[in-house]
């Protein structure tokens, strides 16, 4: 343990983002790959107490049981799939971030492109139709 | 031709507007902070905690068996609880059986809290971390769900469930599920 390696730790746990530090009350994950899936996790799942704020960086007890139970899950090998059914199972879709693409979210997903698609549309046949009667009135003006 | 395309132009706008507002006053009244749960229609989650007066004794999933049960989910530190502890009490003179589940509590503070304000539970199991209520799908204090006697669960009321809500829904849905319980 020389003075230059315990400064370069140092230096490794100030780069850490803010969150690892904030809420986080238990040690990381020993394997990395997990942890960094499990940082992952978090950030995409709802704590439904406090609505608008994910699992990672709510204070409130209920995620830091969320959380517990992502650990736990990750830790006895299931998949990122399967810890989002599982709770998805029990909270609903509301408790993921990110809305899944399905039947009953369709208007949600593809909704505003339709809107725009739909404006587009509505402005080329006004400025088409526009065209049209300019060009005639213009054609008839030009012969008397 | 071109009157019917000016007409669509100024009427399809203001009926876009109308069900845009439609939506907005609908969700006015709604509360976010209720989700619904999707374990509705579902056989009920795994359940397998000690009673609150013998730790030693467990209660498991085969206690919804056979009747309709209340499972409510609740705390002596839980203020909400408080208001709907006479609710409970009503039902329970009605014949309602009660599955308290005591979440992230004290065992001498649930048991002094009984003792004081009545006990309307058939029987109180003690979840102590609280891992077993995530497994439910619960979110806070209090929360019930009416259980059907083959464990499925038919019904979930988020917060205290007011003396109304207990006559006009609660009450009439345990009726409902008793009588037609034994023949299914």
């Amino acid at each position: 343990m020389t003075r230059a390696y315990f400064l370069f730790c140092l230096i490794c746990l100030l780069a850490l983002p803010g969150r690892a530090y904030a809420i986080e009350n238990h040690p990381p994950l020993a394997n990395p790959v997990l942890e960094s899936r499990y940082e992952h996790l978090t950030e995409e799942i709802r704590c439904l107490v406090c609505q608008d704020q994910n699992i990672a960086n709510s204070p409130a007890p209920l995620a830091a049981d969320l959380r517990y139970e992502v650990r736990r899950m990750l830790k006895a090998g299931r998949s990122n799939r399967g810890i989002k059914a599982y709770l998805v199972h029990r909270y609903g879709d509301f408790v993921l971030f990110k809305p899944p693409l399905q039947s009953d979210t369709w208007v949600l997903w593809f909704g505003p492109f339709l809107a725009v698609a739909a404006g587009l549309i509505l402005v080329a046949v006004l400025a088409w139709q526009r065209h049209r009667t300019y060009r005639k009135e213009h054609h008839e003006a030009l012969t008397p | 031709m071109k009157r019917g395309l000016r007409y669509v132009i100024f009427v399809v706008p203001v009926l876009l507007m109308v069900g845009f507002l439609g939506i907005l006053w609908a969700g006015l009244g709604h509360n976010p902070s209720i989700v619904p749960s999707p374990l509705i229609g579902k056989s009920a989650p795994t359940l397998i905690l000690p009673r609150l007066r013998h730790p030693a004794q467990m209660v498991n999933r085969s206690y919804f068996l056979g009747h309709v049960t209340l499972l409510n989910v609740w705390a002596s530190w839980c203020i909400s609880c408080r208001y709907e502890h006479p609710t409970l009490l009503w039902l329970k003179r009605k014949g309602v059986r009660i599955l308290g589940v005591d979440y992230k509590d004290k065992r001498t503070a649930a048991l002094d809290y009984l003792r004081k304000n009545g006990n309307p539970y058939q029987e109180v199991v003690f979840d102590r971390r609280g891992l077993t209520t995530i497994n439910w799908g619960v979110y806070g204090t209090p929360e019930t769900f009416v259980v059907g006697p083959h464990a499925i669960i038919r019904y979930k009321y988020v917060g205290p469930i007011s003396l109304r809500v207990a006559r006009r829904v609660i009450y009439p849905l345990v009726r409902r599920l008793d009588s037609d319980g034994p023949s299914t």
